[in-house]
C-alpha cells in the first residue's frame, strides 16, 4: 500500500516499472554529477595549452603534472588551503558554541524582550545580502582598517542568525521538565547548558558545524573583497586568480578546481548522514 | 499557596534573566555590528554620494538615477527571466525525483539522495570553472558535442548574447537538487497511508492519487521551496560574475551583479546601496504576493 501499488500480482510488471524508474533516476544522476566527474578526470591530464587538445570523457592517462603546475603557479598556493582551513575552522567553532548558546536561550529561557529580539533576528533573514554588503565592507575595510587580516575574514560570520534559528528549532523538542528538575536541584544555567543541553544537542551541533564549515570553505565574494595579497587569500579566491591568469590551461584549471573541492567531498562522504539530516532540521517545520 | 507559586515564578524569571542576556550577548553584539548596523547604514549611504573623506548628501538622487538607468531595468528583466526559467523547473524536477525515489528501499533512497546532493558540496568557483569548459564554443566542447548528437549546429554558448542566459539556466537545471529532493521526501513520508488506502478502495489510479492526495499535501512544502527559491534566485549572481561577467552585451547582468559592479568596480557605493534597497523591496513584494496567492489555504 502507499502511493505506489505493489500488489499487482504480476511480478514482471513490477520489475519493468521499477527498472524504468531506476533508469531515469540514474540518467539524471549522471547528468548531475557529470561536471564533477569531468573535473576530476580531466585534472589528470598534461598541463598543455588547450587549443591543441580534445576533451575526453574517459581518462587516457593519469599524470599529476597539472597538480604540480597549479601549485607552482604561486608561492602561496599552499597558504590558500591553509587560510581557508583556518578561517573555516574559526567560523565553525565560534558558530557552534555561540549559536547553540543563543539558540538555547531563545528556546528555553525566560527573559524580558526575548520574543521581540528573536522576531528581529528572524526578520533580518529576509534582507538580501546585497543590502549589508557595501556597509559591511566600509565598516571592516575603511572604519576598522582590517583589510587583509584573518579578523576581517572571520568576524562578520562569527555567529549567523540562520544557525541560531536552526538550534532554536531543535531545542524546542527538549522537554522543559529536565531543565526544571535541574534548576530545583540548584543547578545554575551555565551548568545546565554544559552538562545537560550540550550532550543532548550533539546532532544539531554536528549538523551546524558541517554546514557552517562548508559554507565558509566555499565562500568566495567576502574573501575576494577583503584580501588583496596572495598570501592572505583563500583557496576559492586563489582558484579564481589562477583561472584568470591561465585561461588556456585546461587540465591545471581542473586540478585547481579539484583541489578546492576535494576536502569538502571527503567531509561529505565521511559525514554524509549529518549533511542529509541537516537539510530537514531547519526546513520542514520552518 | 497561590502566592508562593507566583513568587517562585517571579524568582525563576529573575534568575533566568541575567544568564539569558549573557547567553545571547555575543550573538547579539555580532548581529548588531554586522547585520543591524549595516542595514541602517545602507539607508544613509543610499542618500549620499560616497567619498572616503566625507560623503555629500544628495537626497533621492541615487534612487532616481537607478530608475532612469536602462541597465537597471535590463538587469531586473534578466533576473526575472532567470528566475522564471529556473525556479519552477527546479521545483518540478525535485518533485518528480522525490516521487520516483519513494518506492525504493531506504538504502537506495540514501544513495540517490547523496548523489543528487553532491554538487552542492563543491564550491561555486570550482563548478563555474568546470562549466566554463563544458560550454567551450569550439566543436570539441562537451556541450557542443551533446547538441551535435541531436543534429544541432555549433553554439557559442556563453559568448553570444542569444544563448548566454540560457547557458546559465541549463547550469542551474543540472546543479544540485539534493536539498529540495530531501525536503520533498521528508514531506512525502509524512502522508499517512490511510489516505492512499481509502483512495485505492475507491479505485483511484496512480495519477489520481498523485493529484488529489500528494499535491495538496505537499503544498506547504512547495510554497516553502518556491518562496526561498525565488528569494535566492533574485540574489544569484556568482555564476554570472565568474562565467560571463554579465556579458555579452549585458545579456546576463543580474541585479545582484549590477549592485556588485557598482559597488566594487566603480565604487559608486551610494548607487549600489540604493539599488540593494530597491532589490530588498522587490523581493519583499514578490514574497508577499506568493503567500497571498498560493498560501491562502496552507496551514502551518
Amino acid at each position: 500500500m502507499g502511493l505506489y501499488n505493489n500488489s499487482l500480482g504480476r511480478k514482471g510488471y513490477l520489475f519493468v516499472r521499477n527498472g524504468t524508474i531506476i533508469t531515469f533516476l540514474i540518467l539524471f544522476a549522471v547528468a548531475t554529477i557529470f561536471p564533477i566527474y569531468f573535473m576530476i578526470i580531466s585534472s589528470f591530464g598534461d598541463p598543455v595549452e588547450a587549443g591543441a587538445m580534445s576533451y575526453s570523457i574517459f581518462p587516457s592517462k593519469i599524470s599529476f603534472e597539472s597538480y604540480k603546475f597549479f601549485f607552482n603557479f604561486s608561492p602561496h598556493s599552499w597558504d590558500w588551503l591553509l587560510n581557508s582551513f583556518i578561517v573555516a575552522a574559526c567560523i565553525t567553532i565560534s558558530n557552534v558554541f555561540f549559536a547553540t548558546l543563543a539558540g538555547y536561550a531563545f528556546a528555553k529561557m525566560k527573559f524580558k524582550g526575548k520574543n521581540i529580539l528573536f522576531a528581529i533576528l528572524l526578520g533580518s533573514m529576509m534582507i538580501p545580502g546585497q543590502v549589508t554588503q557595501v556597509p559591511l565592507y566600509i565598516l571592516i575595510v575603511n572604519i576598522f582598517n582590517l583589510q587583509n587580516t584573518y579578523t576581517a575574514l572571520i568576524m562578520p560570520s562569527l555567529v549567523t542568525v540562520y544557525n541560531i534559528f536552526l538550534v532554536k528549532q531543535f531545542m524546542s523538542s527538549i522537554p522543559v521538565e529536565i531543565i526544571e528538575a535541574a534548576k530545583i536541584e540548584g543547578c545554575s544555567q551555565p551548568k545546565i547548558f554544559w552538562h545537560i543541553i550540550m550532550p543532548l544537542s550533539k546532532t544539531v551541533m554536528a549538523v551546524l558545524a558541517i554546514l557552517t564549515f562548508m559554507a565558509a570553505w566555499n565562500d568566495f565574494f567576502w574573501p575576494f573583497l577583503v584580501t588583496n595579497t596572495m598570501d592572505m587569500q583563500t583557496i576559492q579566491v586563489g582558484l579564481k586568480n589562477f583561472r584568470f591568469a591561465n585561461t588556456t590551461y585546461f587540465a591545471p584549471m581542473m586540478a585547481g578546481a579539484t583541489i578546492s573541492a576535494v576536502p569538502m567531498f571527503i567531509l561529505f562522504f565521511s559525514l554524509q548522514k549529518y549533511f542529509l539530516e541537516g537539510v530537514t532540521v531547519g526546513a520542514v517545520k520552518g | 499557596m497561590n502566592q508562593t507559586l507566583t513568587k517562585r515564578k517571579k524568582l525563576r524569571l529573575e534568575s533566568d534573566s541575567g544568564w539569558g542576556y549573557a547567553f545571547i550577548a555575543v550573538a547579539l553584539i555580532a548581529f548588531s555590528l554586522f547585520t543591524a548596523y549595516p542595514v541602517i547604514n545602507a539607508f544613509m549611504i543610499s542618500l549620499q554620494k560616497y567619498a572616503p573623506l566625507g560623503s555629500t548628501y544628495v537626497g533621492l538622487e541615487n534612487f532616481i538615477n537607478s530608475f532612469q538607468d536602462e541597465l537597471f531595468w535590463k538587469a531586473l528583466k534578466n533576473t526575472l527571466v532567470y528566475t522564471l526559467l529556473t525556479v519552477p523547473m527546479n521545483i518540478l524536477l525535485s518533485f518528480l525525483i522525490a516521487i520516483l525515489i519513494i518506492p525504493f528501499k531506504k538504502r537506495t533512497q540514501t544513495v540517490f539522495k547523496a548523489i543528487y546532493y553532491l554538487p552542492a558540496v563543491a564550491s561555486g568557483v570550482a563548478l563555474s570553472v568546470v562549466w566554463l569548459w563544458i560550454f567551450d564554443p569550439l566543436k570539441s566542447g562537451i556541450a557542443n558535442q551533446v547538441v551535435g548528437f541531436f543534429g544541432l549546429g555549433n553554439q557559442n554558448w556563453l559568448g553570444s548574447s542569444a544563448t548566454a542566459m540560457f547557458s546559465l539556466v541549463i547550469m542551474s537545471w543540472l546543479s544540485s537538487h539534493g536539498t529540495a529532493i530531501i525536503i520533498y521526501l521528508a514531506a512525502l513520508l509524512g502522508i499517512d497511508n490511510s489516505y492512499y488506502e481509502a483512495a485505492e478502495i475507491d479505485g483511484a489510479t496512480f495519477l489520481q492519487k498523485l493529484w488529489y492526495i500528494v499535491v495538496p499535501f505537499l503544498k506547504p512544502t512547495t510554497l516553502f521551496l518556491l518562496v526561498t527559491g525565488v528569494i535566492g534566485s533574485f540574489q544569484v549572481f556568482q555564476n554570472a560574475y565568474l562565467m560571463t561577467g554579465g556579458g555579452p552585451d549585458h545579456a546576463t547582468t543580474m541585479v545582484g551583479l549590477l549592485i556588485f559592479n557598482n559597488a566594487f568596480t566603480y565604487f559608486e557605493f551610494g548607487e549600489a546601496a540604493a539599488q540593494s534597497l530597491l532589490l530588498a523591496v522587490i523581493i519583499a513584494i514578490i514574497s508577499f504576493i506568493q503567500f497571498k496567492f498560493f498560501g491562502n489555504d496552507v496551514e502551518y
